[in-house]
């Protein structure tokens, strides 16, 4: 019997540390293959803002509510940067059927938002995205801080408060 | 003894070394749930039959776990019975999905379940949707190489989800893009971008069929070019299958081409997109007796609007694998902020038109001899109208409390052909649409559409109306009604009546409703399911960690 435990002791110490996992909130975002609004491949890790916040919507252009909350952000984009430096990424989530319209929709938008696609939705999948819009709060140390799926008119002043948090101004 | 001592340190050893190279970062666990459940009341005036089981549910959930360069996932997924509309070969309960992926420097391998698309589509996508019943995932083993600065290749083999089984046949791909500006440092800075891509898929199904000698092996190629300057942009891509006799095309031994062009020009406040699609006999499954969605290999998008108001989404476009030939063109104008009719904020204007057609073609009564079917005129419309849509939307925002959009349409819907329904109706019709949008303060809003669809033919008129208060900002509430007043029938001038309210908070997402659905198609994408009349209570939950 003994033996039985002191087996399972070594099996359990020999479990690094680091395989207790973090959920969403609190970890890092996942590296993924995207596209540039281009066309050209790269990848999620090179998302950085040198310490500042970052906020990453998911959106389509059939997407009515995803349309409505980036068009509210962009409104108040240029008050947001000055107070705390954030950037906001867009993902365009359209498959192959729509993917095709993003480039002249963002640019008749006038956004200043930085848009990747994601036609295969790998980056949809591995932020756990079920719905659009969804929104997430990176912080400036790369960890993701908040999470909110769907938009009402109005939820851009929420977010906004916890950017605010997520910038240590609150 | 020394066996299990033995076991122990050779387990610690090789989990040190794996933390140590290849699980290098920190875990992390990550998951979603989704629940769909209904309880059906029978109501035979709308076409909601009685269901047995009075309750029936629809669950996906996933788990993945990265750890540096190693991920893992997996996705349980039951249908205690599927709700009505999906396929009854998805009852029961299990894990369609599980894959493990390992990253290293310029390469991906994934072995097990995964989704992969080469270009647009034309000769490979594998996709989950859900909401559509569809997950054609691909088993088997796909890997990502990246040997120099802009070219990338990915290579593909398995064999294809089938409810919750494997389809029959096995499908191999490889495709390559080169990215030319990447190619060389100093072409980075180049103004003008190009990418091309090739691609080329084939599949295997075993044949033994005493009439026809089907071929077991079929493949398909294709190629994209992508060329952006600045505001300007040009994406093509052409596909070519060899002979492909299966259900959909009734056997033929005819090869099938498709070709997709896109050219548009944009700037800030304006946009100008044009595309051309032409499809013959793309239909590309990976078993030749499949019928509606089933294993599908390749995806033939749909050109035409992608219509989300419940009205003008009222008859949708499905794709025509057969064969089909179209144009859209779209022009988005921005009143500036300031201008007369543009007002404070700007005034956002949308016109759109898109017209699909057959193709034209000889039919050429060969089934006794080569069996090919028909030719086709190259550039030459066919004379059976499919479908065409014209739309203008306006969007304005009055304050900085409410915004309103209003939308028309014009559209003409070849039932017999779209709905495969012969002696059908064609449907013209016209639909008008306001939504608005108005805040009494942060946390209280209110979302009103009202919709008109105005035809001769099928039901006839509907009216929607439909309004949503939204309030302490993570709760709502809302009514919906359609009405089926212009039906000729008087007894089926009926209300579909709903009411919903819900809750959210962060991704947390619980609906609750009550009312009826009217029979009707749900269409992501231009592939589409069908959606039966019910009447009854509905619940979903969502949730991401």
């Amino acid at each position: 019997m003994k033996k039985i435990f002191a087996f399972a002791f070594i099996v359990l110490l020999s479990i690094p540390s680091s395989i207790f996992a973090q959920t969403l909130l609190n970890s890092k975002v996942p590296a993924t293959q995207v596209k540039t609004i281009n066309g050209a491949n790269t990848n999620t890790s090179t998302f950085s803002n040198n310490g500042k916040p970052i906020i990453i919507d998911f959106w389509a252009t059939w997407c009515k509510p995803c349309i409505a909350e980036l068009d509210a952000i962009n409104d108040e984009y240029a008050d947001w940067h000055k107070e705390t430096g954030v950037k906001v990424i867009a993902i365009s989530t359209d498959d192959a059927r729509t993917m095709g319209r993003v480039q002249s929709f963002v640019r008749e938008k006038g956004w200043d938002y930085d848009v990747y696609l994601d036609p295969n939705q790998d980056f949809q999948h591995a932020m756990e995205v079920i719905n659009c819009p969804c929104t997430f709060i990176i912080d400036g140390s790369g960890k993701i801080v908040y999470i909110h799926n769907s938009y009402m008119e109005g939820d851009e002043k929420k977010l906004h408060e916890a950017l605010l948090k997520a910038a240590g101004k609150k | 003894m020394k066996y299990i001592y033995f076991t122990v340190v050779f387990v610690t050893a090789s989990v040190f070394y794996a933390e140590a190279q290849i699980l290098n970062g920190e875990g992390q666990l990550h998951g979603s749930i989704e629940v769909d459940a209904q309880y059906y009341n029978p109501d035979p005036l709308i076409g909601a039959p009685a269901v047995p089981e009075k309750m029936l549910m629809n669950t996906y959930d996933q788990l993945d776990y990265t750890n540096g360069k190693i991920s893992a996932g997996i996705r349980y997924e039951a249908y205690q019975d599927a709700l009505q509309g999906y396929d009854p070969r998805y009852n029961g309960s299990g894990f369609p999905y599980k894959y493990i992926t390992y990253k290293q420097d310029n390469m991906e391998v994934t072995v097990g379940n995964y989704y992969e698309q080469f270009g647009s589509g034309l000769i490979l996508r594998t996709y989950w949707q859900p909401a559509l019943g569809v997950d054609n995932s691909l088993n088997g083993v796909r890997i990502k190489y990246n040997p120099a600065k802009g070219i990338y290749l990915k290579g593909i083999i398995g064999d294809q989800r089938y409810y919750w089984t494997q389809g029959v046949g096995l499908v191999r791909g490889f495709d390559g893009e080169i990215n030319v500006n990447e190619l060389d440092s100093a072409w980075n800075n180049i103004k003008t971008k190009i990418i091309v891509g090739g691609s080329f898929v084939s599949k295997y199904q075993a044949a033994s069929d005493p009439t026809y000698n089907f071929p077991q092996t079929v493949g398909a190629g294709a190629g994209r070019v992508n060329i952006t300057n600045g505001g300007f942009s040009f994406y093509t891509e052409g596909a070519y299958k060899v002979n492909d006799p299966d259900a959909i095309n009734s056997d033929i031994f005819k090869t099938g081409d498709a070709l997709l062009v896109r050219t548009g020009y944009s700037q800030k406040g304006f946009s100008l997109l044009l595309s051309g699609e032409r499809i013959d006999n793309m239909s590309f499954k990976s078993d030749r007796t499949a019928i509606k969605n089933d294993l599908d290999i390749n995806y033939l998008p749909t050109l035409s609007r992608d219509e989300t108001y419940q009205l003008a989404a009222f008859y949708p476009y499905a794709t025509q694998p057969n064969g089909e030939q179209g144009v859209d063109g779209e022009v988005k104008y921005k009143l500036p902020k300031g201008s007369l009719l543009g007002g404070k904020y700007g005034t956002d204007l949308d016109a759109e038109y898109s017209v699909i057609n057959s193709l034209d073609t000889i039919n050429l009564n060969d089934k006794a001899t080569s069996d090919k079917g028909y030719t086709t005129k190259l550039l030459s419309a066919g004379q059976t109208h499919y479908f065409q849509n014209l739309t203008f939307e306006i969007q304005h925002k009055f304050s900085s409390d409410f915004r309103l959009v209003a939308q028309y349409d014009h559209e003409y819907y070849n039932m017999t052909v779209i709905q495969q329904e012969p002696g059908s109706p064609n449907i013209i019709s016209n639909i008008g649409i306001l939504d608005g949008y108005y805040s009494f303060s942060s946390a209280h809003t209110l979302h009103v559409e009202v919709q008109g669809l105005q035809t001769a033919q099928a039901q006839g008129n509907w009216a929607f109306a439909l309004a949503e208060y939204n309030f302490g900002s993570d709760w709502f509430l809302g009514a919906l009604d359609e009405y089926n007043y212009g039906n000729s029938t008087p007894d089926l001038r009926i209300h579909y009546f709903t009411v919903t309210g819900g809750y959210m908070h962060n991704a947390l997402h619980i609906t609750l409703g009550y009312g009826k659905q009217r029979a009707g198609i749900l269409c992501i994408g231009g592939v589409c399911r069908v959606i039966p009349a019910s009447d009854g209570f509905t619940l979903s939950i969502t949730n991401s960690f």
